[in-house]
């Protein structure tokens, strides 16, 4: 790869991903007989061999449940798994450890934020301001709260472009929002929201923000502190951690206040059949034996992601997503969707000829992985009047030669629909 | 993986351009298919007379697999009967789903073999059969929407 992009002439930055992607065990396999080319990071990261060996040596060796035994092998995991949520700790810059819950994922992140904080929290005369833009793991949770609770769902609509005016945002406040959720970064148009200067407006109204990290963890800064958000939650899968681990950030006064989300072992201190007294924080929303393993993997990934410079690794995916935008607007009838300045990392996109489950088929069969359907934002998809998209994501691994292999792959699309 | 195995001419052709592409008028018979993970949609409306398919046709969107699948369909079962139209979507069901290739009397479905190429690509049979699901429906007068995904 040379030093400047041909298209942008933004000069590369020393972020060695020629060597980064041997750290990648699955970009290295041929598919339908020619090399993969992964460019599906927004559905989920391939992960270093780091965090497989993680995963791999806690069932190996130090395979125990955690907060139990005296025995050595769950005073290791036990160390471990508390080790990795310090890790989170310090990854998003949360004032203390307490304030990080492992999760399964974002979406049971922002579930228990609804359910917990939304139910003691709102009533008939409230409203919950989400944006057009939302993934439906932070739509859905909040309809099944209004209908509990008979408070109102508002939202702020977006632009043609896929971003989230202030003045549009401001308009939708009221004194009746009790809660705005939502997106650091959208999974299906790459817009970059604003969340700082959302949450102080919403702060302003005495509402509790709460925001879905889920696309903004690898691609974004994210410092809950600086944010203010209230809530944050986001996936470990996405961030080159294993499926099936997520987090939620909460502030400690909100989560002290708040009743449990499940009930179970670990997150009680005595249980008699007339009363229980619930754990301290983190354990309190812990119920049950977690992802002991996920956790791991999840802090192994956060320790290989910021071994990089950071501004390194935006500065090059920044560079390939200005020579994908670039190159994917030379392929007759491709029309980008989502244009949001500034955005992050993906590329919706429609072309004129195919359907984009026929762009899918194709370009799979060229080796390359692109995501095709409604992205699970649905309302996104209607806001544009489309059905589907074609979607290419990027990661930490992707190259200029990722994209020329996609742009090749479309002129097959071209060549047989065109 | 040959392409040109999925995307034969004769499906390019019936993507871009589908047959029966309007409602017969007059119709006693509607199914409505829907595929909510690509968002394919098929309104299907036939006449039946007795046990004939006088008349039949559709309107949709989706990916040139549904929507060729429908279109060749139509102008497979039109003038058949009920049970003429069933014995066809059992073999064509056969034809793209089941691993033997041998296993289907290609001959016996005419234009449809063309999607025989289906069967290499697992993801993409619900786009296949979409249109003959809708079918059944509406030759069974099912309530609501029928859904492959």
């Amino acid at each position: 790869m040379s030093d400047v992009s041909p298209i942008t002439g933004v000069r590369r930055v020393a972020l060695d991903v020629w060597r980064l992607r041997d750290d990648f065990p699955a970009l290295h396999q041929d598919v339908h007989g020619v090399p993969l080319v992964y460019l599906d990071s927004a559905a989920t990261s391939l992960k270093p061999q780091v965090v497989i060996d993680a995963v791999t040596e806690v069932y190996g060796r130090d395979c125990a449940n955690i907060h139990r035994a005296v025995h050595l092998l769950s005073q290791r995991a036990t160390a471990r798994f508390e080790a990795a949520r310090e890790k989170v700790r310090a990854f998003v810059n949360a004032a203390r450890s307490t304030e990080v819950i492992f999760t399964r994922g974002t979406t049971e992140a922002i579930n228990l934020v609804a359910q917990s904080w939304g139910r003691a929290h709102l009533g008939e005369d409230d409203e919950v301001l989400l944006t057009e833009l939302e993934h439906h793991s932070n739509i859905v949770p909040w309809q099944i709260l209004c209908q509990q609770t008979g408070a109102t769902l508002v939202v702020v609509p977006m632009t043609d472009e896929g971003e989230i005016l202030r003045e549009t945002f401001e308009q939708k406040l009221s004194e009746r929002t009790k809660v705005v959720a939502l997106a650091h970064v959208s999974n299906a148009l790459g817009t970059v929201l604003p969340v700082k200067e959302l949450a102080a407006l919403a702060h302003d109204r005495g509402a509790v923000v709460v925001v879905d990290g889920a696309q903004a963890v690898s691609h974004a800064e994210v410092d809950v502190q600086a944010l203010d958000c209230d809530f944050y939650a986001f996936s470990g899968h996405k961030l080159y951690g294993p499926s099936g681990i997520g987090v939620l950030y909460g502030k400690e006064k909100l989560l002290e206040a708040m009743p449990p989300y499940q009930g179970g072992g670990d997150m009680i201190r005595s249980v008699t059949f007339e009363e229980t007294i619930y754990n301290d924080l983190p354990y309190k929303f812990e119920a049950g034996t977690p992802n002991i393993a996920g956790a791991i993997g999840l802090g192994a990934a956060i320790d290989y992601f910021t071994s990089f410079d950071q501004r390194g690794v935006h500065a090059h995916e920044r560079a390939v997503l200005d020579y994908a935008t670039d190159a994917l607007q030379s392929v007759p009838g491709v029309r980008l969707i989502g244009t949001a300045p500034g955005k992050a990392a993906v590329l919706s996109f429609l072309m004129e000829a195919a359907h984009p489950h026929d762009i899918g088929t194709i370009v799979d069969a060229e080796g390359v992985a692109i995501r095709t359907g409604h992205h699970c934002a649905q309302p996104v998809m209607e806001h544009f009047g489309v059905a589907a998209t074609a979607r290419a994501s990027l990661g930490m691994y992707n190259t200029l030669e990722d994209v020329d292999a996609l742009v090749r792959a479309l002129h097959k699309v071209q060549e047989l629909f065109g | 993986m040959d392409l040109r195995e999925l995307y034969q001419e004769v499906i390019l052709d019936h993507g871009k351009n589908p047959r029966n592409h309007r409602f017969p008028d007059p119709h006693n018979r509607e199914g409505r298919g829907y595929n909510p993970l690509c968002g394919d949609r098929i309104m299907l409306r036939l006449q039946l007379d007795g046990d004939t398919i006088s008349d039949v046709g559709f309107i949709g969107q989706g990916c040139a697999i549904s929507q060729a699948s429908c279109s060749t369909m139509t102008e497979a079962i039109k003038g058949k009967t009920v049970a003429e139209a069933e014995a066809l979507f059992g073999k064509f069901h056969k034809m793209v789903t089941v691993d033997d290739a041998s296993a289907t009397d290609l001959d016996s479905l005419g234009k449809l073999a063309v999607f025989a190429g289906v069967r290499e690509f697992p993801m993409r049979v619900k786009c296949a059969t979409l249109g003959w699901h809708t079918l059944n429906q509406a030759l069974h007068q099912g309530e609501g929407e029928v859904r492959t995904e």
